[in-house]
């Protein structure tokens, strides 16, 4: 099979919008969480969520009219918007503008969204009830569709080959950027564009997330104290939004243009748990074979892994099923491993969440440094991994692995290693 | 101009996120003012919400300019 790196980067995350904005930021151990703005909370669980900073674009803050005409923002739910803010980013910093037919049509686009506009349904909903059918507008589809984020995408741009999208709820950011990297594996496309991107910051939203029992609800007037792996106080995940977006490219296709690569993608693996709608099976047998195939098709030894972005989304039982999962893959390697997760930064981006933490991944690795698990002040199992707790910590990273898992039972599991 | 010819060409101006200069009686939505087939359709919707009138389809066929529009809601709008 032919050989995929990653050329561009791309993200709107709680921290910031932009790569270099969330990354410095996270590195100082900065957090995104804070209280719902914006919609009525009082009778809610959780009042809590990772929000995205908005402003005039300035400074980290995103504006969406840097991204799709205000008239254009106006038919779709934000999770399109962030694509397109993600995606730009990524072909901007990959210097990769096709033009030509031959280069658009070998150019295409796998973006996915865990929920998409389901905020919009909500909305549509609502003028249905009171309003009727005749007040449904046009775009109501086209502008909730999940794969309408990729369409919108590969409209602005010219990309004319293929175009898909994943829905495996929080695992869908990792699984977008396997399958993608696959078609270009197996010679279906030169570049792919792809990643995954939601928001899901609404009332009803919150509301289903919440009697799912996932969410924290015990830090509502504390909120960046509620995002906390592997901590023995922590109580559910906390609700992000965002987009993440990578330029894969093949190899020998990037190194012709002179294209700064940032990683090879070496290992892509899935799995899935049949076990139960929203917990993780408790053997984290599901887990524990992700990983594995990830690391054969690598062709590399779990001993070799330097550092893993954790799925560790701070929920009571999947923190440690993860962590023992790690721990049998990797044996006697444990106590030279780094795992942190930064979900604790920027809360839970669910379907968005596996890009942005493959690019952390490949952050961590272009830079010789690890971002922290905030919040981390007592760990409720005792493990020879280090779990990076508070602060971001110097290490040279070669190989790093990162882990995706979704509501359903599944599992995926990217492998990257640095092209020197 | 009449008041209802000011309420259209402002929400065609809003919806389509085009000049107001270019907004002109004879403008086409899709040839001039480039609208798409589902713009139309939500153009004609907001002129039902402004003007608080029913626009049956195939009225709403005939709507293809602003004037048209114009037209339209100057006769039947209440």
């Amino acid at each position: 099979m032919r050989r995929v790196v990653v050329t561009g980067l791309g993200m709107v995350t709680p921290l910031a919008c932009g790569v270099e904005e969330t990354w410095s930021r996270i590195l100082e151990g900065k957090s995104g969480a804070n209280k719902i703005e914006g919609f009525e909370t009082e009778d809610l669980a959780c009042r809590i969520a990772c929000q995205i900073p908005t402003g005039d674009g300035s400074n980290g803050t995103f504006n969406p009219d840097q991204w799709m005409e205000p008239k254009e923002q106006r038919k779709v739910d934000p999770f399109i918007v962030y694509a397109m803010a993600a995606a730009t980013q990524a072909l901007n910093d990959a210097g990769w503008k096709p033009t030509s037919y031959e280069d658009q049509c070998a150019s295409g686009v796998l973006i996915g969204s865990g929920i998409g506009g389901i905020g919009g349904i909500y909305e549509a909903s609502q003028t249905l009830i009171e309003r009727g059918p005749r007040r449904i507008s046009p775009f109501f589809i086209p502008g909730r569709l999940i794969n309408l984020a990729g369409g919108y995408v590969s409209i602005e741009h010219g990309l004319k080959g293929p175009n898909n999208a994943v829905v495996t709820a929080c695992s869908t950011g990792s699984h977008a950027i396997g399958d993608a990297a696959r078609l270009i594996a197996l010679g279906d496309a030169e570049v792919m564009v792809a990643g995954g991107t939601e928001s899901p910051i609404n009332r009803l939203s919150i509301a289903g997330f919440a009697a799912c029992r996932a969410l924290s609800t015990n830090f509502n007037e504390d909120p960046t104290k509620a995002s906390r792996p592997y901590d023995k106080d922590r109580d559910g995940f906390v609700m992000g939004e965002g987009a993440g977006v990578v330029v894969l490219e093949e190899y020998e296709h990037a190194k012709a243009r002179g294209a700064k690569i940032y990683a090879e993608v070496i290992g892509y693996g899935l799995s899935g748990d049949a076990y139960h709608i929203t917990s993780p099976s408790e053997d984290g047998d599901g887990a524990y074979r992700c990983m594995a195939a990830a690391i054969k098709r690598a062709g590399i030894s779990a001993s070799e892994i330097d550092y893993i972005n954790a799925h560790g989304t701070s929920t009571p039982m999947g923190d440690e099923l993860e962590l023992k999962a790690v721990e049998r893959i990797v044996g006697n390697a444990a106590g030279k491993l780094s795992m942190s997760s930064t979900k604790s930064a920027i809360g839970h981006l669910l379907g968005a969440a596996g890009a942005v933490e493959a690019i952390f991944s490949m952050l961590a690795m272009r830079d010789g440094i690890i971002p922290p698990t905030l919040n981390l002040d007592n760990p409720s199992v005792e493990t020879a991994i280090d779990l990076v707790p508070h602060k971001a910590k110097r290490k040279d990273v070669n190989i790093a692995l990162s882990n995706s898992f979704g509501f359903g039972g599944t599992n995926a599991s990217l492998v990257f290693r640095r092209v020197s | 101009m009449s008041d209802i010819a000011d309420r259209v060409k402002k929400i065609v101006v809003e919806h389509l996120g085009v000049d107001a200069e270019k907004v002109t009686d004879n403008a086409n939505f899709i040839d001039d003012l480039g609208a798409d087939s589902l713009d139309t359709v939500e153009l004609v919707m907001a002129f039902e919400e402004e003007f608080n009138v029913e626009i049956p389809d195939d009225a709403a066929e005939t709507i293809v300019t602003v004037g048209d529009a114009i037209k339209f809601l100057e006769k039947n709008a209440a």
